[in-house]
């Protein structure tokens, strides 16, 4: 794992501000931000590691926790809330047998709330991996699961 | 019937934003030749008598801006796009980005001859993976076929801070640091990234540029509105038939946006209320339908066009329910730098939540009504500023709504 992120960090040393490039490019490899990297970050970039912290700390896609292997995002917004997003959260919840922010036993699955992800146009919208799925209902959810299982 | 005008969309879906000579096709990069055989100050001029006014929300003349960094020397100057695009209920930008990015890659250019810079960022997002991957095919094309000559643009890709749409926060966060809004003056024409004479424009104000010195300035003067001429991208979402985007122009009414273009409130019902600007918008009352959509008449209601993001309610729609959920935006958002925005969301919050769950007194509602009001003048950035706009309006249109949860 130490390699990983050190090969990462590496890359984008001479990125001016490249911070927020390399975080995103540790996360696709481990899911997270793990401290070791944090600190690393803050060295590479010539920065306190207070700082490193808090840039790792101020963005909502950034964890410093372990994260499921996918993670799926909820918007909870206001046009997804009026088109049910609580019921889809529910279902969700039921499915994976987790609350929301919590992660399977299995390692597996991740449920996060996220605000909206600019796909308005067939609310209520998830993500999972990235990836946007539409006019998602309740009862769609055990087979957009599947895909994933 | 009103119609829709493609200005910015004017290639959307029409070409195959992965072929860079889809655009050339269509006479794409002929504007930046253009602009490059014109002096700097006439083409800055006339992008400024075109009065395009921002995209992004303030509304202010892009040529008069752009003539502040044209105006301050510097050994280094940047053009930043801004795409962050996190209004909610907007997705405007990334119609461009995904359908026709050599639009803003033009755009940008154009900016960068003007202006006397030959670096650009495109701020993106982090939720759109997909447009980040299609600007930066586009940038390769175009920079392979050497049309943006000594200009280059890198994409870089936000986190998940709405906040970081302002643009000095924006800027903090493209200098790889958290993304808190900085103090103002300097504005960043004057000193922006890295200290650097800046222009940060929003992605449909970009897109408008190569279609300006195509047509000329008149042209597009001549669109719309006068006060806040060409078109506007709208994007439609809540209790509508048709949830989806148009782009129309700027004397178009709202009552047109939701009846004609939208089909009407769906299901048969009565309309309620309608959200203009994204979640930090004025919720407007049926008697304002007749307004146009142009910045200033909206202001003049008391709105704000903002990202162009029109979201409707229809008349079963419990107006508090909807103000608690944008408050808890608000104090997820808030970045903490200044105290009346990150306490003071929080206690939007908390008072909402209280009168949503029945629990609320008849004392909440000029509570709500004062931390409004001080919020909106004490916050450092427009996001506290903005952030009790929903409240207080639906307080004051729709007070029934409040009404009927207190004891
Ligand atoms: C809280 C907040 C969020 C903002 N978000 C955006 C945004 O997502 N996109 C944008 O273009 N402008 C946004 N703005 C406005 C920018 O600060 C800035 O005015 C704009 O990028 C200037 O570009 P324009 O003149 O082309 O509109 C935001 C402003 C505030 C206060
Ligand atoms: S409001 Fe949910 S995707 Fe935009």
């Amino acid at each position: 794992m130490s390699m990983e992120y050190q090969k990462i960090l590496a890359k984008y040393a001479d990125t001016p501000g490249g911070m927020l490039e390399a975080f995103h490019a540790i996360q696709e490899e481990l899911s997270f931000l793990p401290e070791e990297a944090i600190i690393e970050a803050s060295k590479v970039f010539g920065q306190p590691a207070i700082e490193a912290y808090g840039v790792a700390g101020f963005y909502s896609m950034f964890s410093t926790e372990p994260r499921g292997e996918n993670i799926i995002r909820i918007c909870e917004s206001a046009p997804c809330h009026i088109a049910g997003a609580s019921r889809v959260v529910a279902s969700l919840e039921k499915e994976l047998g987790i609350s929301m922010g919590e992660i399977t036993a299995d390692g597996k699955f991740s449920l996060e709330f996220t605000q909206c992800v600019g796909q308005c146009q067939a609310t209520p919208v998830i993500t999972i991996n990235g990836k946007p799925f539409y006019d998602v209902s309740p009862e769609a959810i055990p087979d957009i699961l599947a895909e994933f299982r | 019937m009103a119609e829709e005008m493609r200005i910015v969309l004017r290639n959307y879906g029409k070409i195959d934003p992965f072929k860079l000579d889809d655009y050339l096709a269509v006479g794409g990069y002929d504007s930046l030749k253009a602009a490059r055989e014109m002096d700097r100050f006439e083409l800055i001029e006339e992008v400024r008598a075109a009065n395009l006014r921002g995209r992004g929300g303030a509304g202010f003349n892009c040529g008069a801006k752009w003539s502040f960094a044209y105006q301050t020397e510097a050994d280094q100057k940047y053009v930043v796009c801004n795409a962050d695009e996190g209004e909610p209920g907007t997705y405007k930008d990334r119609l461009i980005m995904e359908g026709d990015p050599h639009s803003l890659l033009e755009g940008m250019a154009i900016c960068g001859y003007a202006i006397g810079a030959n670096k650009g960022y495109i701020y993106c997002r982090g939720e759109y993976p997909q447009a980040v991957n299609i600007l930066k095919q586009a940038i390769a094309q175009a920079e392979e076929q050497g049309l943006l000559e000594d200009f280059s643009i890198e994409v870089r890709q936000g986190a998940g801070a709405y906040v970081c749409g302002e643009e000095t926060a924006l800027i903090e966060s493209l200098e790889g640091k958290r993304g808190e809004p900085r103090i103002k003056p300097p504005y960043p024409p004057i000193s922006g990234l890295w200290g650097k004479p800046t222009i940060v424009n929003n992605v449909e104000t970009f897109a408008n540029i190569p279609a300006i010195l195509e047509n000329g300035a008149a042209w597009f003067a001549n669109i719309g509105t006068p006060f806040y001429p060409g078109t506007k991208i709208v994007t439609l979402t809540g209790d509508v038939v048709n949830k989806t985007f148009f782009e129309v122009p700027t004397d178009t009414t709202i009552r047109e946006i939701i009846y004609d273009f939208g089909g009407g409130i769906k299901d048969g019902k009565e309309f309620k209320a309608v959200q203009i600007g994204g979640t930090s918008g004025a919720f407007i009352p049926a008697a304002n339908l007749d307004s146009i959509i142009g910045f200033d008449h909206l202001v003049s209601i008391g709105a704000c066009l903002g990202s162009g993001a029109v979201f409707v309610l229809d008349e079963t729609r419990d107006l508090v329910d909807i103000a608690v959920q944008i408050a808890k935006f608000f104090s997820h958002e808030s970045c903490g730098k200044c105290s009346p925005c990150r306490e003071g969301t929080v206690r939007l919050q908390d008072l909402l939540d209280k009168i949503n769950n029945n629990q609320g007194v008849a004392a909440d509602l000029p509570l709500l009504n004062k931390l409004g009001k001080v919020m909106s003048y004490s916050c450092f950035c427009g996001l506290g500023q903005a952030a009790p706009i929903p409240m207080l309006t639906t307080l004051e249109h729709f007070p029934a709504d409040y009404m009927a949860k207190i004891g």
